[in-house]
Order: structure tokens, then sequence, then C-alpha cells
């Protein structure tokens, strides 16, 4: 169970895995949103510390002007004789009405003898306690950034300017007088700016996405196109070509597959003209040897039939060559036989045709053999249906190749032809009883002008071609042919043939290892 | 085969000149008498003019191949035609047959295989063995006058069509397997070239069914062989 959650759980990371490795695009896409994100952040960042810095020194050298301005109007006011007294306070409380007045720009504090006279809407607290302090102690104007606090309990602190100094009484006496400068609308334009700013990263890293997407599956697109064109190539639609566009590196990627697609077509042709001439060579070579091979086989046949007539030397010869003639007739065949098969000139004759009757065929053209090598030839159908798709002729000489071995090796005991099928194969077994091969030797007895034992002499007469022969011809239906032998305890052949031509074997009806073989010893 | 007309006459076509000698040889050691042909152009000719009693045609001939040659004389004539290839197992065999040879020997051939082939193919079937007139589908035959017959219509078929029909005639409700057929119209006793019985099949169909598509006299019996259509009154 548990097993069963941690799967389920891995899988959608796999999947996402699988998304992630699977797309090109999709990797470039959220790349590049990922780091221009960052780097849009990184910008905007900096870029509203800047604006803000200097909008804030802009604001403190405005602030500076206005309150030395108003400073210096305020001093003579205080001064001028209309003024003069009146009671003191009460200059200043008109005073600051007048700065009042201004109140969109700045609002004054100012500290009088009694109390203090604050413009309306700020609070006391928005001078910094440091401010009062310097103001107090020396002459001159003074400048801080403060929190300006407004009587409206619902608005919020906003920063500002606070601009300090001391207005000098008739009699030397110091008011000091304080300049609030709210960073109101400068704090505006700033979020203003901001949102200005982060609209335009969105927006920029947005199109940047896109580009890059864009870009990507314009560089893919052609990539997937050579990718497809190659697979059609490999599947041997040769004339396959891709488009070429413009002088770009996609486009010599184009040139450079349609060159590769040509000089493979170029090599494959050259083989098939190849394979074409050696066919047509061994085809060539077979009618040429095979022409004058008649006329000396007829004039052997002519001279060994009037052997008679001649004295007892030209008798002998005459026989002689008669004999070898046949036997070199015999390895021409098999050698044009075996040069058909390398050229890939082999072609079947198919017919639905009873292998069983094939076998008994065989067995019976090979009784006389057997019959003079005091043999005895058995032979025995397991089923009743044994009809396959095979080209008999070929078949009959596999069956032939098999018998003749198995009587020539059989050192004269039984030999034993079995023909069984099942719904998918038929299989025909030979077995022997003679002086077999070791186990290893199982699958060179197929080779070509093998002998398990090269001292020993051909008795049939076979050339040495016959069981490599027999191998093609099994090959050609997509059928198996299959040894077993052990020393002393003989041998035994099985071929197995698809019913159906071009089925696949999957297994045979008879045993590669004959039933009867007790394990060890030569049977009685 | 009668002795009255004198001996049988033989036509070789082959370009090899030593192969033609030898053949001639060994035909005439036999009782023969022999024509030789070295080109193919001029085979037809040679044909018309010898009126011989069997060819021996070779496949490869310079001028005319031996296939087209095939052709002619079969256009104008059934009279036996064996083939000599060098090329057994290959297509060439095939078109040969369909172009009309009875039969071919493969080169290198032994001398009594070949008059074995050529004797075969001379003989003539006699009316000895039951009735005269058979019939088979909607066709009659007439063994001892080699005339097959739909209704009125006479069919030409060649001594080798005739023989095949006449050998399915005979026994209508045995099932013929190919070998059994190569042995009882080709006289090959045992390891022979279905081929040579399938073309064949194929040619007498083109002469005597209605459809040779769907056939009515020549039935094929699946993974066996062929047997007689059933006789139509």
């Amino acid at each position: 169970m548990k097993r069963n959650t941690e799967a389920s759980q891995r899988r959608p990371a796999r999947g996402l895995r699988a998304l992630w490795w699977g797309s090109l695009p999709l990797r470039v896409l959220v790349s590049t949103l990922g780091l221009s994100m960052v780097l849009m952040t990184l910008a905007g960042f900096l870029l509203m510390r800047q604006a803000t810095s200097g909008v804030v020194e802009t604001k403190r050298q405005a602030a500076l002007n206005e309150a030395a301005n108003v400073y210096a109007f305020m001093q003579e006011r205080l001064r001028t004789p209309e003024l003069r007294g009146a009671a003191v306070h009460e200059s200043l409380s008109r005073l600051a009405d007048l700065a009042d007045a201004q109140a969109a720009q700045y609002r004054v504090v100012i500290q009088g003898p009694v109390s203090s006279l604050t413009s309306t809407g700020i609070r006391a607290e928005s001078v910094p306690a440091e401010l009062r302090a310097r103001v107090d102690e020396d002459q001159g104007m003074f400048i801080t950034p403060t929190r300006v606090v407004f009587t409206d309990a619902t608005t919020l602190p906003e920063p500002g300017w606070a601009i300090g100094s001391a207005l000098i009484g008739e009699t030397g006496e110091r008011y000091p007088v304080f300049y609030i400068f709210p960073m109101t609308t400068e704090l505006q334009t700033l979020r203003a700016l901001q949102g200005a700013v982060i609209a335009a990263g969105v927006a920029l890293v947005l199109a940047l996405g896109l580009i890059a997407y864009t870009i990507t599956v314009q560089i893919v697109r052609p990539v997937r196109k050579a990718s497809t064109t190659a697979l059609q190539l490999a599947s041997g639609q040769l004339g396959e070509r891709m488009a070429v566009r413009g002088t770009d590196d996609l486009a010599s990627l184009a040139t450079s597959m349609n060159r590769m697609a040509a000089e493979l077509q170029q090599r494959i042709r050259e083989l098939e003209t190849l394979s074409t001439l050696q066919q047509r060579f061994v085809s060539d070579v077979s009618h040429e040897l095979r022409t004058p091979m008649t006329t000396i086989k007829m004039a052997a046949d002519v001279l060994h039939d009037a052997r008679e007539n001649f004295d007892p030397v030209t008798a002998r010869s005459a026989e002689l060559m008669n004999h070898e003639i046949d036997r070199f007739d015999l390895m021409l065949a098999d050698l044009l036989e075996i040069s058909r098969f390398d050229a890939g000139a082999a072609v079947l004759a198919l017919d639905e045709t009873d292998v069983a009757a094939l076998v008994q065929a065989e067995v019976a053209a090979n009784r006389s053999v057997a019959d003079a090598l005091g043999v005895e030839l058995r032979c025995e159908k397991l089923d009743e249906d044994t009809t396959a798709e095979v080209d008999t002729r070929r078949i009959r000489r596999i069956l032939r190749n098999l018998i003749t071995n198995a009587i020539e090796h059989s050192e004269g005991r039984p030999v034993h032809v079995q023909v069984a099928s099942d719904a998918n194969a038929v299989a025909v077994t030979v077995r022997d009883h003679g002086v077999g091969f070791k186990a290893e030797d199982a699958a060179r007895v197929f080779d070509r002008f093998w002998r398990a034992d090269p001292s020993r002499t051909r008795i049939v007469g076979g050339t040495g071609l016959g069981l490599a022969i027999a191998m093609e011809d099994a090959r050609l239906h997509s059928g198996w042919l299959t040894a077993w032998g052990r020393p002393g305890r003989g041998a035994q052949f099985r071929l197995t043939l698809p019913r159906e031509s071009g089925h696949e074997l999957t297994s045979s009806p008879l045993p590669v290892i004959p039933v009867d073989d007790t394990g060890s010893g030569v049977p009685a | 085969m009668s002795e009255a007309k004198g001996k049988i006459r033989i036509l070789v076509v082959d370009d090899d000149a030593a192969l033609s000698e030898m053949l001639q040889i060994v035909l005439r050691q036999e009782g023969f008498e022999t024509v030789w042909c070295g080109t193919g152009d001029e085979a037809l000719q040679e044909f018309r003019h010898a009126r011989p009693d069997l060819v021996l045609l070779d496949l490869m001939l310079p001028g005319r191949d031996g296939v087209s040659v095939c052709r002619d004389i079969r256009a104008e004539s059934g009279v036996p035609i064996v083939m000599l290839t060098a090329k057994s197992d290959t297509s060439d065999v095939v078109a040969g047959l369909e172009a009309g040879a009875d039969d071919y020997v493969a080169k290198p051939f032994k001398a009594k295989e070949l008059i074995a082939r050529i004797r075969t193919r001379l003989r003539r079937t006699s009316g000895d063995v039951g009735n005269d007139v058979l019939s088979i589908g909607d066709l009659s035959i007439s063994v001892s006058s080699h005339v097959v017959k739909r209704g009125d219509e006479a069919l030409p078929l060649t001594p080798l069509e005739f023989e095949l029909l006449l050998a399915l005639a005979r026994r209508p409700t045995h099932v013929f397997t190919r070998e059994a057929l190569l042995d009882e119209v080709w006289g090959y006793r045992n390891a022979a070239d279905t081929r040579l019985v399938n073309v064949h099949v194929q040619r007498l169909r083109a002469k005597i069914e209605k459809d040779p598509e769907h056939p009515e006299i020549v039935i094929t019996v699946r993974g066996i062989g062929y047997r007689a259509g059933e006789t139509q009154h």
C-alpha cells in the first residue's frame, strides 16, 4: 500500500519532469520569464530609489528657498511701525494667519512667548524636538526631515521637511518659527511613478517571454522538421528532402540534411547496382559453365556407353571420367546454388503442399541407396494434416540432404523420419543412430564443407554443401533447421516450417532432442 | 509415330555449336532425324520449312530469345517444345512455360534424361483404356481422334494440354496431386518441378474454361492438387 501511495505521489512529479524536458519552447519561456522578472524587479527598485531621492532633494531646495523668503517677510513685518506697540503675541498670530493663506505649500508653527501658534490641520509634534533644540541654541536656518502629523486622526502622518529659525523681536527676544513642508504631491507623484514602473515591468516581462517563445518556436520548427525528415529517411523514403529557406544556420542544417540524404541514396543505389551485378554475374556464370558442361557430360555418356568396345585402360578412363564429371556437376550445382543465396537472388515459389507427401516421396527416392548400404529407412506420420505453404523443390532438397546425410552417417543402423504438425507449424525430424557428433558442433554442421571427422571418406558422395544449402532453404521459408548430436549416440536433424509463409515460428511440434535417446551408449 | 512416315524429325535451336553437334550425335544415335538452327531469328523460318515433330529450344539465343521463338511457334502449331535452360529456378523457366513450352531440361543434363523427356512428349496416348469418348464438365473428349468439343465447337488444344485434360477426365472423382500429374502426363517418376503443372493448368483453363478465374472443369483442391469438374448433361 505504502509503495502505491509513494508511486502516485511521484507520478505527477515525473509528469512535470517529462513536460520540462519534453519541450524546448517551454523551458526557454519559463527561463526567460524568471530571469527577466528578477532583472525587472532590480531595475525598478533602483529606478524608484533614484527618483525618490531626486524628488526629495528638489523639495528640500524649494522648501529652503520658500522658507527663507517667508522668514525674511515675517522678520520685516515684525519690525514694521504699524505693528509696533501691538502685543507681540498678536503680531505673531497675525503672521501665522498670513502664512496659513499659503497652506497649500507649507504650514507654520511659531513659538510665541505665551503659547505656540500652529497652522490649522497640523499638530505641533510635527516639529522634531531635535530641531527645536538647535533653533534655541543657534541663530540661523536649520532643515531636517520630519513626519508631518495631522490633527485629523484619520489622515496618516506624511513625510516632509521641517525648517526652523528664530524671529528676532524689537527688543531682541527670540521667537522660534518652524515651517513644515509636507511632501503630499511628491508622494503622489512617486506613487504614480511606481505604478507606471510596475506596469511597464510586467508588460516588458510578458513581451520578453512572448518574444523568446516565438524565437524558440522559429528555431525549433525547422529542427523538428529535420527530425521527422531524418526518421522518414531512416524508414527508407530516400526521396525525402527538407525545404531550404535563406542562408542562415537553419538553412545550412537543411542543406546538410539534404546532402546526407543524397549521399545515402547514392550509396544505397550503388549497393543495389552491385547486388544486381552480382546476381547477373552468378546467372551468367551459371549459363556459361553449364552449356559446355552439358556437352562434356553428353560426350562422356557416349564414351561410357561405348566402353565395352575400348581396350581396358581406355574403358576404365571413360568410367572414371564419367563418374567424376557427375561429381563435378553436383558440386557445380551446389556452388551455384550457394552463390545464388549469397547474392540474395534466391526466391521462393510457394505452394500449399502436403509436407508428409514430400517426405514419403523423398524416403522412397532414397530407399535404393539405403538398401544398398543395408540401412533400414522408416517413415512415420504423426498428425493428419501436414500441409504448409512451401517451395516444393526446396523442401524436397532439404529432405534429400537430411536423409542422405543420415544414411551416410548411420553406420548401417536404422534411420527414422517423423512428420508432425500443430496449428502453426509442420516439423520433420530425421534421426540416425550412427557416429553422431559433439554437442558443440551442433551449429557447425551447417558450415560449408564442414566434416565431423576429416579423415572419414564420403560414401554417398555429398559435396559438403548439402547441409549449408538446406539451412539457407529453411531460412528462406522463415523456418528452423536445428541439429542435435552426441558422439556414438547418433544425430537428429529437425526441420520446422511455418504453415503460412512469413509467419514467425515460436515453437515446433517435435522436440529437437530425440525421445529415444537413453542418455548413454549405443542403442541395441 | 508411325514408321511409314519415316524418321521422327527434331529441330534443335541452340547457338552453341559444340552442344548442338553433340545433341545431334546423340539424337541420331537414338534414331531421330535432326535439323539445326543457330539463331532465334531464323528459328521460325526453319520450323516452317522442316516441319519437325518436336522442337528442342535453348532459352538464351542471340537475336530473338527462346521465349519469343517459343511463343511464335506455339501461335501456329501445337508441336511439342522442350526447352533447354541453364537457369532452372529463375523466372525464365516460368516465362518459357507460359509461352507454351511443354517441358524443360535443365543444363547440364544427361543424354538419357533428354531422350526420356523427348520420348514422353512424342508418346501418343492410345484409346485402349476405357471408353473412346469421355466427358468432363460440359466438354466431350474423343480419345482416338484427339478432339475436345464444347457442343459442336472444337477447342484447339496442344497434345500436352489434351493429355492433361484426359488424365483428369479418365478418373473423374480422383483428386490428383501435382506430383501424380507430373508422373502421368510428363513421365516424371519422382522429384520434379510442380511449376510445370501450375503453368499448364493455367494455359489449359484459359482455353477451356468459360471464366478462367472461376474454373468449372479443372478444379483446384486446396493443399492437394486438381480434380475434374462435375459432368454436365
